[in-house]
């Protein structure tokens, strides 16, 4: 299911058919292989493969100084991770998934975020944070939640999210090469998605918003698992002839704004699907931006498509009327391109 | 078969009638000024003067513009220079 | 008669591959037996049964990759019940729910006066195309009205020639028999337009004016030579040389040439010339000329005389109605001599010409009689100052004295 999405960077006809979960672990590799100070650290990344298999077979081939196991303790090891950054490594974090991370939120808000600010600009945190996030697969309330709207309210960090498989190889070395702390995450349904990548893919940029799909009738600025959704959406919208634009924030912090404030100087209309929860979410902070931005050029109110706010449920059928779904998408543009006269 | 006054008359009411369709053309008396009465700009008497031009071969110079004021100008004018 | 059928290891599982077999046909299994090992991307897991069953026969060979719930073995079961499946925690995908529709936060009571919803981008376009939103028809969601609204509603501001055809395209519901358009209809909407435009002009613009007298001998007589040169059909009006004059006169003096929007002069590079045609039944429309500075005269007169014979046609285009950058009015042939015009929002200068009628004129001590012609400014004093216009005025002098290089 990648929608057609092209994002072969390079013309050399060799493409590799991978997974989002390859990717990242390919990703992971290759920094290792390249640079010296770069290791991994987290819960059963070494052993187990990882608590989504992201990292197996890496303890067996780079050893024990590269893949290393850490305790059940967040607070700790993203600890460790700051003062190995500070001491002159590249360290990635592996935290299973961003409902852990607030055990390890003041490390993340309170030193990696501020540190180059309390020590006058004397030192920098090059550590990136990787973890897992987003609902839909049944784990309940305490395994489900998008927190990643809130790391984007941070300055100091960058807030990165991978949704095509292209971002999932690339975004990893632009994050380590990053003089601050990176955090990176990974929607835990889009491991087993499959597509093609050019055997050589690389670094991407880590500034740019991008468009996944030209329209002239309304903009659709999501990111990550819901990009999908979003382009799922498109296709039904095509047949009743209301071309849609998608737009792929990849980067939650900082916003491009610039690409989606274009996009809507175009199609006059904006529905944002954030699996985070509504209020105060990344989608209101975008939301905002139109209305200080890009008012004159609005056609319409600006929509918003989040999750339900209530801790995600088990059950599967409230599970997914919970999340963000293309019908929902379709009908709400539906309500706003109205064709007439 | 030489043209009439009458004829010369009718065709430029005609003519008239196409550029101000809302006006009355017939009811113009002979010395009545022609633009101001009809309410005829300048862009209306070049197409004025193209129909003179297809219906009676008269060809106008702009010199001539001047002379042309009244309903009997126009229809004097024409009869000295159309052809039978 | 059951089936044993890959099963589904994790909620994101949707494939798993067959290692191998642990078991054979005729083996008898009790729960808790291990019948396959099947390798997901955690891992290879080796797979329980619950039932005591008979391996019937293996449907599957080894190093297979199947989607879950493949059928993998057939069994029969001890106890002789039917089961569809054996599997672990093989749950069937459940079909996706019903959409829920996301709640949208309710507007407010509005306080007891009506108040006009419109969308901020039909707002600004109602202003570029003169249309008075109080007389147009919102098709949104409580009657509001949106770009596509003010299109339509600016679609029938165009005028419509011969009273004969009293019929404009009325949205699909407004078709009652007694809601019947007239060419009243249409002009009293023209008018509302245009004084919805000239109103916001005179609240919002503070004009200033400047006038200068042309001596037209020189041009008028190079026209006429001109114009011999040419059929009937062909002749150029006095007129167009005004139009090319402004054109040129513009490229010198660019500031007079744009919008006043957001506060600030907004000057336009390409040069569109609005042309103030009124229309027989009444009403005035100023559609534009575009790239008047790049049109030789001949191309002018053919280009106004597409739009005057569209204009009182009714077969103008949308952007020929909002995309003049400046207006010229030429009132001569009704016999006044000086136009003060009224600038038309968000334009920042109006040109107006009188009629050209002989004259007195002074010049080198002597007093001669010549084809005069006077041009006025209206300036916007937001965007510009008298010294602008002044200059502006100038340079059409000298265009028109230059009448040979237009």
């Amino acid at each position: 299911m990648n929608y057609g999405i092209d994002t072969s960077t390079d013309n050399s006809p060799l493409m590799i058919r991978t997974t989002y979960r390859e990717a990242v672990r390919d990703a992971i590799r290759e920094s290792i292989l390249k640079d010296d100070r770069v290791f991994l650290m987290g819960e059963d990344v070494g052993r187990y493969g990882g608590a989504f298999g992201v990292t197996k077979g890496l303890l067996q081939e780079l050893g024990p100084d590269k893949i290393m196991d850490t305790p059940l303790c967040e607070s700790g090891f993203t600890g460790a991770g700051i003062g190995a950054a500070l001491g002159g490594m590249r360290p990635i974090v592996e935290v299973m998934t961003v409902n852990f991370s607030l055990l390890a939120a003041d490390q993340i808000l309170n030193t990696a975020a501020t540190y180059l600010h309390m020590s006058g600009g004397l030192f920098n945190i090059p550590l990136v944070i990787r973890m897992g996030t987003g609902g839909g697969k049944q784990l309940a309330a305490q395994h489900s939640h998008s927190l990643e709207g809130w790391y984007a309210h941070i300055p100091g960090i960058k807030v990165l999210t991978p949704a095509v498989l292209e971002d999932a190889r690339g975004m990893l070395w632009s994050a380590l090469e990053d003089p601050d702390p990176v955090l990176i995450f990974e929607n835990t349904l889009l491991y087993n998605m499959e597509g093609e990548l050019p055997a050589t893919a690389g670094a991407v940029d880590i500034d740019r918003a991008c468009i996944r799909r030209v329209g002239r009738d309304v903009t659709l600025i999501s990111y990550s698992a819901s990009l999908f959704k979003a382009l799922e959406a498109t296709e039904t919208l095509a047949q009743e002839g209301i071309e849609a634009e998608v737009i792929d924030l990849r980067v939650l912090r900082p916003l491009d704004e610039t690409t989606f404030l274009n996009s809507v100087a175009k199609t006059h209309r904006a529905v944002i699907i954030d699996e985070g929860w509504r209020s105060g979410s990344i989608s209101a902070e975008i939301s905002a931006r139109i209305m200080e931005k890009a008012f004159y050029d609005l056609d319409a109110p600006v929509e918003r498509i989040c999750a339900a706010e209530v801790p995600i449920p088990y059950a599967n059928h409230l599970e997914q009327a919970a999340l963000p779904q293309p019908t929902t998408i379709v009908n709400t543009v539906r309500r706003m391109v109205t064709r007439h006269g | 078969m030489a043209i009439t006054e009458i004829q010369i008359k009718e065709t430029i009411f005609k003519l008239l009638k196409n550029i101000a369709p809302d006006s009355s053309p017939e009811a113009l008396g002979q010395e009545d000024d022609v633009r101001e009465t009809l309410g005829i700009d300048s862009y209306d008497f070049l197409n004025f003067m193209i129909g003179v031009n297809e219906e009676f071969g008269v060809e106008i110079p702009e010199t001539a513009y001047g002379k042309l004021i009244t309903l009997n100008d126009m229809t004097q004018y024409i009869l000295a220079h159309a052809q039978s | 008669m059951a089936e044993f059928r890959m099963p589904s290891l994790g909620a994101d599982m949707r494939t798993g591959t067959l290692v191998a077999w642990k078991v054979k046909p005729g083996d008898h299994l009790k729960h808790g037996d291990i019948i396959a090992d099947v390798e997901t991307d955690k891992g290879i897991m080796e797979i329980e049964v619950f039932e005591n069953c008979i391996v019937e026969e293996l449907l599957l060979a080894p190093d297979t990759k199947v989607p879950v719930g493949t059928p993998m073995a057939k069994l029969k079961l001890e106890d002789g019940a039917e089961k569809e499946t054996i599997a672990v925690t093989d749950r069937e995908q459940p079909s996706p729910p019903p959409a829920i529709e996301v709640p949208t936060i309710p507007v407010p009571e509005l306080p007891q006066e009506e108040r006009l919803r419109v969308s901020p981008l039909a707002r600004k376009l109602a202003t570029e195309l003169g249309v008075d939103l109080t007389q147009v028809k919102g098709t949104g969601a409580d009657g509001a009205i949106h770009q596509m609204d003010v299109e339509e509603a600016a679609k029938k501001l165009q005028p419509k020639p011969k009273p004969a055809e009293k019929v404009v395209a009325l949205p699909p519901e407004a078709k009652s028999p007694e809601a019947k358009p007239t060419t009243t209809d249409f002009q009293a909407g023209m008018r509302r337009a245009i004084a919805a435009a000239m109103s916001r002009s005179n609240r919002e613009i503070p004009h200033y004016y400047l006038e200068t007298r042309i001596d037209m001998s020189h041009a008028l007589q190079w026209l006429e030579t001109e114009n011999q040169k040419r059929s009937i059909k062909e002749r150029i009006l006095p007129v167009v040389l005004l139009i090319k004059a402004v054109a040129k006169a513009l490229t010198d003096v660019p500031e007079l040439n744009g919008y006043w929007i957001d506060d600030q002069l907004q000057v336009q590079e390409a040069i569109h010339i609005g042309f103030a045609i009124s229309l027989r039944q009444g009403g005035l429309v100023t559609p534009a000329i575009h790239h008047a500075d790049l049109k030789s005269l001949d191309e002018l007169m053919a280009a106004l005389r597409d739009l005057i014979e569209r204009t009182r046609g009714g077969h103008l285009r949308s952007s020929e109605l909002s995309d003049a950058t400046i207006t010229l009015t030429s009132l001569g042939d009704i016999g006044v001599e000086k136009v003060y015009g009224v600038i038309y929002p968000p334009q920042v200068a109006l040109v107006g010409f009188g009629k050209i009628a002989e004259q007195p004129w002074a010049e080198r001590g002597m007093l001669d009689v010549r084809p005069v012609l006077t041009a006025t400014l209206a300036g916007d004093h937001r965007a510009t100052d008298g010294m602008i216009g002044a200059r502006f005025l100038q340079a059409i002098n000298t265009h028109l004295q230059a009448v040979e290089k237009l």
